[in-house]
């Protein structure tokens, strides 16, 4: 059973050292800069919330290593299949957050159209698979994709985000099952943030670890360190190597904390111990990794304050600019449910735009919650 | 092989199997998965022959978990390849309800158009071969009333083979019902040109007439049309709408059988709650109720689940179909 915690910078539990990957200072600072960017976008996503001014926001805070530590260990054409918690990982793809924070808005200018809640993004320039809510569809869906990239031959791997919670789902099982079985380049990240809205992962599982339910799909399985980054980037890029090599999928458990609430309409201290917020808030992983990085001497306090900065600049500028924004159009509602506009829809569409204002009362009306 | 001139008597099962065979050939993206596919081509074969001729990694033999089938073939779609998913029966088809309705059903809405989906989803439905409760269902109105599925059911082997080929070759996710009632017992004449295709959309007036329209799809056809020559004997001309898709429905093709005949029956083994019969009673009457001479008789499964002896009881024969005609001819 496995129960240690592999790991670069160090836990105060049982734990399995790793050697710091080989990355340069330059790539050390820029998984800080983008761990930094994940966490100020959230704040601002979570502002804007609190604001009245966006519906409804999902943070990450506290997975901010898990996510860029992974994502930092796949090619640019390698996919991405997410859950709904992982903004870092497009933001690390180049995603600029004027494009995630028009998908919060609803506005013309997202790549959704307006279609789906805040935080449920879509970028495919960026290989970056349009998310869901449903928990654990997008386990099938990667190892779908990967299954492709095996039959053209490409070379390319599929990587999918799941959470403790979508262990229990029915793709979870067919998911890697299916990974396994064809022996696809498929990497199953699960971020163990340790709940599932208001359920502990104990009242999810009886298993020990997630890691060890790799060994009923026949792949490894290794539980690391979720909050230290360079464990999560050395981890990742053994999966990811080996995916390429035609070995198959491998899963990997990043042990975590979701340091806030589920989502924006979610009050944790409901249902979570006090004692336990604060032993993870000293576990940050920003803050850790910003230790790391004074320590071997890779930059100061004060360069590492300018990134926080310059990224609580970015978001507040972009948040700026998507507000502008107007809604999408109206008719826009019937397009893309099938490749072209049926008779049927196209008569739905008409009787629409026909009505011109006169149930223009109707559209304003408040939301309930 | 066959020529590409003329047409080649086959069973609906033959017009199906050799749809995937042409298409396989035309397109490498073409894949196919699902339970019992390859090595044994199918439980009732319509896949016979795919595996020995393109190979286990096209012609894929799944676990046995239908949300993994189509879980995984939305992932492919969305890479890029065409899979034709097989669900062994419909009435299997509910662990994967999730996968179809949640996501491969909205992946182009919900994405603004940047994913797309199209997978084909083959699936044997119907009644009347003593399956009983899970060997034998209609499920289709579940699927109908999904955004963004296609919902094809061929009623003659010329039909399956084209639709089949339309769905492989189109840019939309198709749920497929096959007719397995008829799978053997109907044959026809069939295109050999591989590039024949019947457009998705449209459907057929199986049989012409000018007194009674009847509305029907699947195996009904043939319930229908055996109705209907029973009816011309006494001097009655049914009129027989095969519909072919059910969505994106062929309404105008109904509404001017309607406003023809001005008396409809529309016929479908379904359960009756909620049937697609009952939507295009509803399009009848929205659309065409000053043409009526009669109200509009659905002919259709019963409330109950489907039985294993009484399935004859159960399922509409062209005797019920033949009171609904007398019921609105009577009116």
């Amino acid at each position: 059973m496995t129960t240690t915690l592999e790991t670069v910078m160090g836990t105060s539990g049982p734990g399995l050292e790793l050697a710091a990957p080989r990355l340069t200072r330059e790539q050390f600072l820029v998984l800080h800069r983008a761990m930094v960017r994940t966490r100020k976008l959230d704040e601002r996503g979570m502002k804007l919330q609190r604001q009245g001014r966006i519906g409804f926001y999902v943070p990450s805070f506290g997975e901010e290593a898990a996510q860029i530590g992974s994502a930092a260990a796949l090619d640019a054409a390698d996919w991405i299949s997410p859950s709904y918690r992982q903004p870092g990982t497009a933001l690390w793809r180049g995603v600029k957050p004027v494009e995630m924070l028009d998908n919060c808005f609803g506005n013309a200018g997202d790549a959704a159209k307006g279609r789906q809640m805040p935080v449920h993004y879509t970028f495919r320039s960026r290989n970056f698979i349009s998310i869901g809510s449903p928990i654990g569809t997008q386990i099938a869906h990667a190892a779908g994709v990967a299954m492709a990239m095996k039959i053209r031959g490409d070379g390319h791997v599929c990587l999918t985000y799941l959470g403790d919670g979508a262990t229990s789902s029915n793709d979870f099982h067919t998911g890697l099952n299916f990974g396994g079985v064809f022996k696809a380049p498929c990497v199953f990240i699960c971020i163990n943030n340790q709940y599932a809205i208001s359920l502990c992962v104990t009242g999810q599982t009886t298993s020990v670890s997630i890691a060890d339910k790799a060994v009923a799909y026949g792949m490894p399985g290794r539980r690391v360190d979720g909050n230290d980054v360079l464990a999560v980037y050395s981890a990742t890029k053994d999966a990811v190597d080996a995916a390429r090599r035609g070995e198959g999928p491998t899963l990997l458990e990043l042990f975590s904390f979701r340091m806030g609430p589920h989502s924006s309409s979610d009050d944790p201290s409901r249902y979570r111990p006090k004692a336990m917020e604060e032993e993870w808030a000293a576990k940050d992983p920003i803050q850790r990794f910003e230790k790391w990085l004074i320590a071997n001497g890779h930059a100061d306090a004060a360069a590492l304050a300018a990134v926080h900065a310059a990224a609580e600049e970015e978001m507040s500028e972009a948040a700026k600019e998507s507000e502008t924004k107007p809604a999408p159009a109206k008719d826009s509602l019937f397009d893309d449910v099938f490749a072209e506009r049926p008779a049927g829809l196209l008569k739905q569409r008409t009787a629409l735009l026909a009505e011109g204002d006169a149930h223009a009362a109707d559209m304003n009306a408040a939301f309930p919650l | 092989m066959s020529a590409t001139n003329g047409t080649t008597n086959m069973t609906l099962l033959q017009a199906l199997n050799l749809a995937l065979h042409e298409e396989m050939e035309r397109s490498k993206d073409v894949v196919v998965l699902g339970e019992d596919v390859g090595r044994n081509g199918g439980v009732f074969r319509t896949t016979d022959g795919l595996f020995a001729k393109f190979g286990a990694e096209r012609v894929m033999d799944t676990p046995l978990a239908e949300s993994g089938i189509i879980g995984t073939a939305v992932g492919m779609a969305m890479y890029g390849l065409k899979p034709v998913a097989e669900i062994q029966f419909s009435d299997f088809i509910f662990p994967a309800f999730d996968q179809i309705v949640s996501e491969m059903a909205k992946m182009r809405y919900r994405s603004g158009g940047e994913f797309t989906c199209p997978v084909v989803v083959r699936t044997p439905a119907g009644g009347g071969i003593r399956g009983g409760h899970y060997h034998s269902q209609s499920p289709e109105a579940y699927f109908c009333h999904t955004p963004g599925l296609q919902v094809v059911y061929p009623a003659t082997p010329e039909d399956a083979k084209g639709l089949l080929k339309s769905a492989i070759r189109g840019a939309d996710p198709v749920i497929f019902f096959e007719p397995k009632r008829i799978y053997r017992t109907v044959k026809g004449d069939v295109p050999n040109d591989p590039d024949f295709t019947v457009p998705i959309g449209k459907a057929r007036v199986a049989r012409a007439g000018k007194d009674v329209t009847i509305v029907s799809w699947g195996a009904m056809v043939h319930t229908s049309l055996e109705a209907a020559e029973k009816a011309a004997r006494n001097g009655v001309d049914i009129e027989v709408i095969d519909l072919r898709t059910l969505v994106p429905l062929d309404e105008e093709c109904i509404l001017t059988s309607v406003r023809k005949t001005g008396r409809v029956v529309i016929a479908s083994e379904a359960t009756r709650t909620c049937g697609f019969a009952s939507e295009i009673s509803a399009i009848i009457a929205e659309e065409a109720i000053d043409c009526l001479e009669a109200p509009i008789v659905r002919v259709t499964g019963y409330d109950t689940p489907f039985p294993y002896t009484l399935e004859h009881v159960y399922m509409p024969g062209p005797a019920r179909v033949l009171d609904a005609v007398q019921r609105v001819r009577a009116f």
